[in-house]
Order: C-alpha cells, then structure tokens, then sequence
C-alpha cells in the first residue's frame, strides 16, 4: 500500500500558495477540517477562493480565514450565520457566488466521476440560471429545463473524516460526512485530517466511505473542538 | 386566524402514511409535532440524514449528528445517513415525495421567492432552488400579507425567485388555496372565523372562489 501520512497540518499544507482555489468538506461547523484551517490562518495565505457549503461563524471554521482577509471569493450554498462575512459582502471587500446546495454537491462528484458538466434543474427561471447554457430534456415522461454547470477544478480538497488509514481510505461519521466524500474526490490534491488514524488493515474494506486513491495526504488531526452551532434539547 | 402551530397543524394533514418528508427551517419544522399517530413517514434532512428523530437528550448532544437547519437531532430505528451528493439525488429523481418550505412570496403562477432581499438580506438559497425544481409535491407555509399588511400572494414576484412554477399548495394564516396549472390561487378552505372577504382583501394575486368555501377542520 501506498504511504500517504504526514505529519501535521503544517505539512499538509505546506504547498498551498495565495491565489489558490480550495474546496473545503463540513456542513455548517459540522465535519469541517479544523486543524487545516487553524494552519492556513498561520501560514497567512492570501487571495484564496473557498468553495464550501457554508462560510463557517464570525469566530470559527471559515470564519477564521475571513477574519484575517485571507479569501478573497466565496462559493457557498448558505453565508447566514456569519455577520463579518455579511459585512465584507456588502462592502464590496469579499466576492461571493451562492449556488444551490444540490448544485455545490454535484459539481464535486462530477470532478471526481471525470465528468465535465451536469445538467440540473435547480436555479432554471432564477438569476443563478444567468449567463448558462440552458437545454430542454424529456426525461421520465417530463419535458423539463435544464442548466448546464461544471465540475468544479480546485487546487486543494480539504476534508476531515472520522477514521482513516496509512493508505489514505477514510470513514465518515454520522452527519459530519456531508460534503466530505465528494469534495475529497474534487481535488487536485485531497488532504484528509482525521481523529483517528490507524494501520493499513485494521478498517474493513466494505467499510470504507472513500478510498484511498482519492486521498493524497493524511493525518491525525489534534484538538477537536466540534463546536455546535445550535444546542437543542430536550428535557429527560 | 391561525398562528404559526396552526398552519403547522394544517399541513399536518396532507402528509400521508409512507411519505418521504423533507421540512424547511421556520414553520414546516414545527409540522413534524402533529404528524397523527399510526401516520408513519421518514423526515429527510438535507444534510444526509433519512429518519430524523426528535432533539436530543440534554446532555445526549453529538456535535457529528445535526439536521439541515444545524440543530442537534437525533435518529430513529431504520434511519440512514449519506453524503450531500446522493442527498440531492434523492430529491432531484422524486423519491422524497414531499416538500413544505416557506416563502416570502408566491406568484399565482406558482413561482417562489425565498432566498434574498436585494441590498438587506442575502443568506443564500441552501438547498432550496434543488428541492422547488424538482420536488413533485410542494406545500409552502407562509403568512398571507407581511408585517407592513401587504399581500405575499401575487400576480408575480416582485423578489428574486428562487424557483418557477413549482408551488401546487399554500396554507397561510388566512386560508389553504392551491395553485392552478393555468393561474391563479383556488381558494380551498377558509381558517377558523376568516371570511371569505377578508381573504380576497389579503390577496393581490388572481383569486379564484368557487361556491361555499368551507372551514378548516384542524
């Protein structure tokens, strides 16, 4: 099996430069790479292009790289939690583009199934549907528009797992799989943090949520502290 | 008139035993409260998960386990969690067979504005403009007229649209109505002490009233 440990963020990240496009995994502050983030906000990388469901909080996840000015445009589904982005939006200081989140997701898978574009009915007859190429299907007994997006083609994937081997195959848990899978198969380059990292062998191979040779670079992350955006309870 | 556990209640009623549900954040989550016993459907969270259960515990919170609108969830018996992909998936080829979401405006040709107001709020679509395209079935929760009394019920959106000709169903504070194929909202039931009247009063769009409008049984 191929090695692909490093040893930390740091190393991961080690060749990500300013201008660059990455596409970072989690939904909300739900399975977002945390150690990856505190190392890019440490090596001061400038001008980044995030692609990410959600922009992070004011004080954690992505919100952390919009604090120090570090990206310059956002791809997102959903910004809402974020007043600094807010801010930075409406001043004219940060780019955004907001796709559907169906969109997002399959832009991802087309880039790592090699598929150029797909065709998708969500945003047909919206401003998302300005400027793209629109065909008409009939398709299950339907005639239906369609809008012609494109894979995405980012640098950097950044993801974080629950599980993953020395190999680079990697297990997701619960509702922090999200993006993760199909963003890890998005990248150029795919870096992988996990909680637990653990010896070729030891997960079972029908197990595994993404194979290793969608992952270049893995690690065993430190610190988690997966915070919750909203606690909701119930009484005993 | 009915206040916000009203209209959930409402909609309670068309969900149907065997349906895949997917709830939008605001009213439609409450809807999940008066599913009636013996109605057996699977709520679907955009995020990945099929068979969302009810908040957690105190003290039972995971950070790894949170519904669309970022709450702590939980799971029930039989439930399944998947990645975002395959979640659209599922929605885009109708194997969730119903969505309730809410709006801040309809067309009386169906269209749906939800999403941003130019120059005061833009927190993105999320996984709305997905679901609208291509859900079969969708219900929208909303208030018949905004807080300065203005009718959301229009001949066509004035807002950014978020999806075309897509509502069938919309129940309000006011009324239940439904969307024609060919235009305009049809006026179905009237809620508890709302007349007629006061309905058409609320509407901008093209209301269409045929014979005696009964009460909403809730």
């Amino acid at each position: 099996m191929i090695n692909r440990v490093v040893q930390n963020a740091d190393e991961a990240i080690k060749d990500i430069s300013d201008n660059m496009t990455l596409l970072v995994g989690g939904f909300g502050l739900c399975g977002i790479p945390e150690n990856c983030i505190s190392a890019l906000v440490k090596k001061g990388v400038k001008n980044l292009t995030c692609i990410s469901n959600n922009a992070g909080v004011d004080d954690f996840g992505l919100g952390l790289l919009l604090q120090t000015k570090q990206i310059k445009k956002m791809i997102s589904s959903y910004v809402g939690e974020n007043a600094e982005f807010e801010r930075q939006m409406l001043n004219g200081e940060l780019e955004v583009e907001l796709i559907p989140q169906g969109t997002l997701a399959t832009r991802c898978l087309a880039a790592g199934y090699g598929m150029p574009v797909i065709y998708t009915p969500a945003g047909v007859g919206t401003e998302v549907a300005i400027g793209k190429e629109v065909r008409t299907f009939d398709y299950n007994g339907e005639v239906k528009e369609y809008l012609m997006e494109h894979a995405f083609e980012a640098d950097f994937a950044i993801v974080k797992a629950w599980k993953g081997d020395t190999a680079g195959n990697l297990i997701f848990r619960s509702t922090a799989r999200n993006f993760n899978p199909m963003m890890a198969m998005a990248g150029k380059i795919t870096i992988a943090e996990v909680e637990e990292l653990v010896e070729v062998g030891e997960l079972d191979p029908d197990h595994i949520h993404t194979p290793g040779i969608y992952v270049h670079r893995i690690f065993k992350g430190n610190h988690y502290e997966k915070r919750i955006e909203q606690t909701t309870v119930r009484k005993k | 008139m009915l206040d916000k556990n009203g209209i959930a209640k409402r909609i309670a009623k068309e969900v149907k035993d065997g349906m895949y549900v997917n709830l939008g954040i605001g009213i439609p989550t409450l809807v999940a409260n008066y599913i009636p016993d013996g109605v057996n459907v699977v709520l679907q969270s955009e995020n990945g998960i099929l068979g969302t259960g009810p908040f957690p515990f105190e003290g039972e919170e995971d950070a790894d386990l949170i519904n669309a609108g970022k709450q702590t969830v939980t799971l029930l018996k039989g439930a399944s969690i998947f990645d975002s992909a395959m979640s659209f998936g599922m929605i885009r080829s109708q194997k969730v067979n119903l969505t309730i979401l809410g709006a801040m405006e309809v067309s009386e040709n169906g269209d749906i504005a939800n999403w941003k107001i130019p120059g005061k709020m833009v927190k993105g679509m999320g996984g709305a403009m997905d679901l609208v395209a291509s859900a079969k079935n969708i219900i929208v929760a909303m208030q018949h007229v905004n807080k300065a009394g203005e009718s959301k019920l229009l001949p066509q959106c004035d807002l950014p649209l978020t999806g075309i000709k897509c509502v069938k169903k919309i129940v309000t504070e006011l009324a239940v109505l439904d969307v024609l194929p060919t235009g305009g909202f049809r006026l179905l039931e009237r809620a508890p002490g709302v007349s007629v009247e006061e309905i058409k009063n609320a509407t901008l769009g093209k209301l269409i009233v045929e014979g005696e409008i009964p009460e909403m049984i809730l």
